[in-house]
């Protein structure tokens, strides 16, 4: 288990060296703008250009770029650890204000991700359970709108409701949470749900399938045999088997989505990675770019690596060597 | 305190499971399956019945209702299930749960999938107990490892520790007999036990379930669709077609002095490596019947080599043939025996 933990670390190093590869040459070949002129501000004189692109390096030839960039990644820079550089646009420090964003994106994420498990593993076991009745209709119902209604759609209509209409929450924005705890919690309760609402579509369909797998095995049928309660039968033995496929998925969607939530970020104007890389692209802040690449990757590597950890510990069959 | 020995004196001839007129009807939008139609039969104390059949003969699904795992959800269930006195077809479903695992046990067909791949045996064995007996979790575990050394599993302490994927085939079949006569049941209901074994694995199973029966002095029935099998290990065998029993008798009497076709038929497909020249097995000719269109008259008459014109309208009552042996056929006791001395020889 030792040994297959550090290979599996050696891979997301080597997984993150390779998208911050591509990533970096996409930028480097083709930048929106470029982003001398862009820091040496209005009307400047090309000696101030060329000053500008010495001191930010990009006059270094693209892998020496590239190696300084992964230098200050892992190692560090002159603003501290992680080194996330400075920023073509600001022109100051990425580190703090992206720090600070990643914390948001993280309450979301989180958030949401506890809701949208609770709902979908429960409406996934209540319509496995009743298949067929009106239960399960109604449960797959709610799965297919969760999977079909796009996010901005439904935060939209959310906040059109809870906010314009009937004032039973505040509006849009962060308030952190040592600040006001309540007005914290109202805030994010919306794009929790919203965002938690497409997850639980997934999980619901997914628990409810591998459920009903659950069912059909013989082992269901020993349980029943050995005289154990309908409860235990589905609760102990069902759900135990079925619960397995969720962790490997949730590990790589819980990843995926602390880089950054970008539609639900924005709808609800929250100052989180998503918002931030979006508008980053459009000024062609590449540090910034590069460090949500960085760290999304990161997310989504180390995430499905605790995944298969818990997985070897759920399921005795699998063994990590 | 639960003991693994039965301490009071109990009658070897008590009637442990009466089973009257038994029908299992499964309704299907293609019509209703009549997977069982009307079967009767009795089980003694310390008595192992054989019941044969093809697939989709209903041997299955008759024992399946007698354990209560066929609900009346999915099946019009009807006639009587006898249990030790009780009629289990009107007990209420936590009665007839409380039965499952402590007084009936059942060991199914195929030992890969029959046990919970992530639970440890000792836990899943130690589970039956806990289920009906108020004791603690380490005395549980105590006598599910003591019972894993009953069924022959060497090393038991630490087997028990294991999942069922570090056992093989006949290590986890064991398994599962411990499971099911850990309670001290009165019926072992084996389905199929040794169908997915090794040859050499079948033989060792088969002995110990005879070992066990012994011990426990419980009525076991093993399903199968192999005659061979069963031969040395059943006192007696039913043999079911479509639903019903066609024929049933003393083990040796089956194989040696069968009345019913459709057993000869089974007997001429068993293949047989003492015999002097190589004969060709006969297999019987064409399907085993659907079960939602049974043929009129004798369910086996289309496949029949001596049907006769009252096969296709009458169907035969399970008559006694002769003193241990009953048969549900129209053709003449004579003739019967003519044509079974007949196979006989054929055979060797």
């Amino acid at each position: 288990m030792g040994r297959y933990i550090i290979r599996r670390l050696l891979w997301v190093v080597l997984v993150v060296i390779l998208v911050t590869f591509f990533t970096f040459v996409i930028f480097f070949v083709m930048p929106p703008v470029d982003p001398a002129i862009l820091f040496a501000g209005r009307a400047p004189s090309e000696r101030l250009i060329a000053q500008v692109r010495e001191s930010l390096g990009l006059d270094k030839p693209f892998f020496v770029q590239y190696g300084l960039f992964l230098k200050h990644i892992f190692l560090g820079d002159q603003y501290g650890w992680p080194g996330f550089g400075m920023s073509f646009v600001t022109r100051s420090p990425i580190r703090e204000n992206f720090l600070g964003r990643a914390f948001v994106t993280t309450q979301l994420a989180a958030g949401a991700a506890v809701i949208w498990l609770i709902m979908g593993i429960s409406i996934g076991i209540i319509s496995a359970l009743k298949r067929g009745k009106w239960q399960d209709r109604l449960a797959m119902g709610f799965a297919l709108f969760g999977v079909s209604a796009p996010v901005f759609w439904l935060g939209l209509m959310a906040l059109y409701l809870f906010w314009e209409k009937l004032h039973w929450l505040p509006g849009t924005g962060y308030v952190p949470f040592g600040e006001d705890p309540s007005q914290w919690f109202l805030h994010f309760l919306l794009p929790w749900v919203v965002l938690a609402l497409l997850f639980a579509a997934f999980y619901a369909r997914m628990v409810r399938g591998s459920l009903l797998d659950s069912f059909g095995q013989d082992w269901i049928r020993t349980a029943r045999a050995k005289g154990l309660p309908e409860r235990k039968v589905v609760y102990k033995h069902g759900l135990r088997a079925s619960l397995t496929p969720v962790v490997s998925m949730f590990g790589v969607d819980l990843g995926t989505l602390l880089g950054g939530a970008i539609i639900t970020e924005t709808v609800f104007n929250l100052p989180g990675l998503g918002t931030y890389v979006v508008r980053s692209v459009a000024n062609g802040d590449i540090p910034v770019i590069m460090d949500v690449v960085v760290f999304g990757g990161m997310a989504v590597a180390l995430m499905s690596l605790v995944a298969d950890i818990l997985y070897a510990f759920l399921d005795p069959r699998v063994r990590y060597t | 305190m639960i003991s693994l020995t039965r301490p009071e004196p109990t009658d070897r001839n008590e009637v442990i499971l009466d089973v009257r007129n038994l029908r299992v009807h499964f309704p299907t939008p293609d019509g209703l399956v009549k997977a069982v139609d009307g079967i009767s039969f009795q089980i003694r104390r310390g008595e192992t019945i054989g019941v044969v059949g093809e697939s989709g003969s209903g041997k299955s699904v008759s024992f399946l209702t007698v354990m209560g795992l066929v609900s009346s959800r999915e099946a019009h269930i009807e006639g009587e299930i006898i249990f030790k006195g009780r009629d289990l077809l009107k007990l209420p479903q936590e009665e007839t749960r409380h039965l499952r695992g402590k007084e009936m046990g059942m060991v199914f067909q195929d030992p890969m999938t029959s046990l919970h791949p992530m639970y440890r045996i000792g836990t899943q064995i130690a589970e039956a107990v806990l289920t009906h007996e108020h004791t603690s979790k380490k005395a549980a575990m105590k006598l599910a490892v003591e019972m894993l050394g009953r069924v022959g599993i060497s090393k038991p302490e630490e087997s028990a520790r294991r999942y069922p994927h570090e056992f093989s085939g006949g290590m986890r079949q064991r398994a599962m007999i411990a499971m099911a006569l850990i309670l001290n049941p009165d019926l072992l209901i084996a389905d199929e036990p040794t169908t997915a074994l090794d040859v050499t694995v079948q033989a060792q199973i088969l002995d110990l379930l005879d070992r066990l029966k012994a011990d426990f002095n419980a009525a076991v029935a093993v399903i199968t669709h192999d005659l061979g099998v069963v031969a040395e290990h059943c006192d007696r065998i039913q043999v079911m077609y479509a639903g019903r029993i066609v024929e049933t008798g003393h083990s040796q009497v089956i194989y040696y002095r069968s009345r019913h076709p459709y057993t000869w038929g089974l007997l001429q497909s068993i293949p047989r490596l003492d015999a002097e020249e190589m004969h060709r097995l006969r297999p019987i000719e064409g399907l085993p019947p659907s079960l939602i269109f049974v043929p009129p008259g004798c369910a086996f008459h289309p496949r029949c080599p001596y049907v006769m014109d009252v096969c296709r309208t009458e169907v035969p009552e399970l008559g006694p043939a002769h003193a241990f042996n009953a048969s549900a056929c129209h053709l003449p006791a004579e003739e019967k025996d003519r044509i079974f001395s007949q196979i006989l020889a054929e055979r060797g």
